[in-house]
């Protein structure tokens, strides 16, 4: 608002005020990342490691977590193992080591491929609609705008567990339940109003003076929209973009009820890697770790958008 | 506006001028074509993937339909609500909910609201500590919440050792997720880290829109910092920390990824959050009528309660 002309800070904290105030806030992000170091820290620990009473913050790191992710094993007695010809890969012999043999890839794979194409799916077809939608919201007189405005805001305040019943029906009858292009649209649908709310902010941000000036070029409004408000909101659309593929990517309740074998993406998955005599901890933390990265990376490149994402542009400085 | 007006003019199409050659089929189309064009297929996906499972909920929740039975829906008329309004359990799960929320809420304004003044005080490296305090709030509650399981384990995991440590306890002299008493806080505790940055980011930007010269005029009329903070710093922050508020107290109230992972709403139903009962009835009872009638309740609270609270909201804004 008006930080833009703030002369030099008048009442300067004194230094032992911001030093405490420093200790404080690195105190608070070190406990707080402390789960999250876990997470990564159990990944690479070996089962008993993972499970160890008292917990083991030093243990000797191990990819077991991440071999027991990606493929499936069977139990073998130790003889048995031993009359095998040695392992061809490394990974086999960290499965033999543990008296295992790799029976075959598991489904983490196809898990992980359903998420992309869902999450970029979802999120190519959210900030297209977003992008014109927000245009013509920004650029035109449209008849109730604010409300049709509000009304496409509203749609995000449903419980995603109140709507899964009929549109769980409605899936099967249509054909959609358990597929990819079902999840997709339905991602758009929920992340549509945001794209909307986000983009409407940023056109309004770019001076109308410029299409205008293209207008009495000659271009058609098609060709201004194209040519000058596009290249000029790049930064939005992609900022818009991350959050849609952020919310897709995290998105756990309406894929547990509305896909099975064939749409599941990573969030259900996780949970149900089970090892020999219950959960695979490190295969947990592992599928955890390599799902969570993406978004830490994203939360960094966006840190600059990110109130206004999480505020539907509501909040923007 | 007039603006629209004008360029509307401008861009009405003239055959004679030198329009270029591949927009000369859309040329013709007018700015309110353009823009109906624009918005058309946004309202028809949200109206066919929002708007009609809406409705064909509330069609359902008059009647005793079952999604697994193939027998056709009989009508009951408001016996659903009235089962629902009438059952003590659901008003057990509508407590257990209203505690979460209120406390989760509590929690992350005073957490994330004392975080952003300390960020406030403007110390080196600063910007680097906020983006590494902000990371939990953008992971899946789905996947992190399922992760916390091992971290509340009595025995294998850390987080009972943590609290053991600063409380002077022996950490497998509690369990968190096992027990009736201390479960209801564990998703308090996890739905706090998780969105306390959220609520400190908001407030952060209600701190930098205050003017510095408002601070200087106190500081010439010689008023105290604590006089400053309850007369200029509280009332300029407040809007958007209820703005916050209202983002959280909604994503709480239908808060099911986290809980259902962690702890299924147990042990009895003392986590069992109403999204959490409503799953149940829809999904694993096929109760369709009995849960799009909850459905419906929920949604009329929450669409309700944010209603009356942004018209409060919006009076705060204009003092």
């Amino acid at each position: 608002m008006s930080d833009a002309h703030a002369p030099r800070p008048f009442s300067e904290p004194s230094p032992l005020v911001r030093w405490l105030a420093a200790m404080l806030v690195v105190t608070y992000a070190i406990v707080s990342l402390l789960p999250l170091a876990w997470i990564g820290a159990t990944a690479f620990k070996s089962q008993s490691d993972a499970i160890a009473y008292p917990p083991k913050v030093f243990f000797t790191p191990t990819l077991e977590g991440f071999v027991d992710l990606f493929t499936v094993q069977t139990h073998q007695p130790h003889d048995f193992i031993t009359k095998l010809s040695p392992p061809s890969t490394w990974y086999e012999k960290l499965a033999r080591d543990r008296d295992m043999v790799i029976a075959g890839p598991s489904r983490v794979i196809e898990r992980f491929l359903n998420s992309l194409i869902i999450g970029f799916g979802s999120t190519i077809l959210a900030t297209l609609l977003g992008t014109l939608t927000a245009y013509a919201f920004s650029r035109f007189k449209v008849p109730l705008a604010d409300d049709l405005m509000f009304f496409i805001l509203s749609t995000r305040m449903m419980p995603p567990i109140a709507v899964a019943v009929p549109i769980y029906m409605m899936y099967r009858y249509l054909g959609l339940y358990d597929t990819r292009i079902g999840m997709i649209l339905l991602y758009t649908a929920v992340n549509v109003s945001l794209a909307v709310w986000l983009l409407k902010g940023f056109i309004d941000e770019i001076p109308r003076e410029y299409e205008e000036a293209a207008l009495i070029d000659g271009y058609t409004r098609l060709q201004a929209f194209r040519k000058v408000v596009l290249p000029q909101a790049v930064t939005g659309i992609a900022a818009t973009a991350i959050f849609c593929l952020i919310f897709s990517w995290n998105e756990y309740a309406f894929d547990l009820l509305l896909s099975n074998a064939q749409a599941q993406t990573m969030p259900p998955f996780i949970p149900f890697i089970i090892g020999e005599g219950g959960q695979d901890w490190p295969a947990v933390a592992a599928g955890t770790t390599l799902f969570l990265v993406p978004i830490v990376i994203f939360t960094i490149a966006l840190r600059k958008h990110l109130l206004r994402g999480i505020t539907f542009g509501a909040v923007r400085k | 506006m007039s603006g629209a007006e004008n360029t509307r003019a401008l861009a009405d199409p003239t055959p004679d001028q030198a329009v270029p050659h591949r927009a000369r089929r859309f040329a013709t189309l007018s700015d309110r074509a353009i823009a109906w064009l624009f918005i058309a297929p946004t309202m028809f996906l949200l109206l066919a993937i929002n708007i009609f499972p809406l409705v064909w909920a509330i069609r359902l929740s008059f009647t005793g339909f079952m999604a697994n039975l193939p027998n056709p829906a009989r009508f009951v008329g408001i016996d659903n609500y009235v089962d629902i309004l009438t059952d003590e359990d659901i008003w057990q799960h509508f407590q257990v909910t209203a505690h979460f929320v209120f406390w989760t809420i509590a929690l992350q304004v005073l957490i994330g609201f004392g975080l952003a003044l300390l960020i406030n005080q403007k110390f080196r490296g600063h910007s680097f500590w906020t983006t590494l305090i902000l990371l939990p709030m953008m992971l899946s509650p789905a996947v992190v919440g399922n992760f916390w399981t091992l971290l509340f384990q009595p025995q294998i995991g850390p987080f009972n050792y943590f609290i053991g440590f600063f409380a002077g306890l022996a950490p497998s002299s509690f369990t968190m997720i096992g027990s009736v008493d201390l479960a209801p806080w564990t998703i308090v505790i996890v739905n706090t880290w998780m969105w306390t940055p959220y609520v400190m980011l908001i407030c952060l930007a209600g701190l930098r829109s205050i003017p510095e010269y408002i601070y200087e005029a106190a500081e010439v009329d010689r008023a105290s910092a604590w006089r400053q903070f309850w007369t200029i710093t509280l009332p300029m922050v407040l809007p958007f920390l209820m703005l916050a508020v209202l983002f959280q107290a909604i994503q709480s109230f239908e808060m099911f990824d986290m809980v259902n992972l962690l702890t299924s709403g147990g042990p009895g139903s003392t986590t069992e959050l109403v999204s959490i009962t409503l799953k149940r009835a829809a999904f694993e009872k096929w109760q369709t009528g009995y849960a799009s009638a909850l459905a419906v309740i929920l949604f009329v609270t929450i669409f309700g309660a944010a209603n009356i609270y942004v018209k409060v909201l919006n009076k705060v804004k204009q003092q």
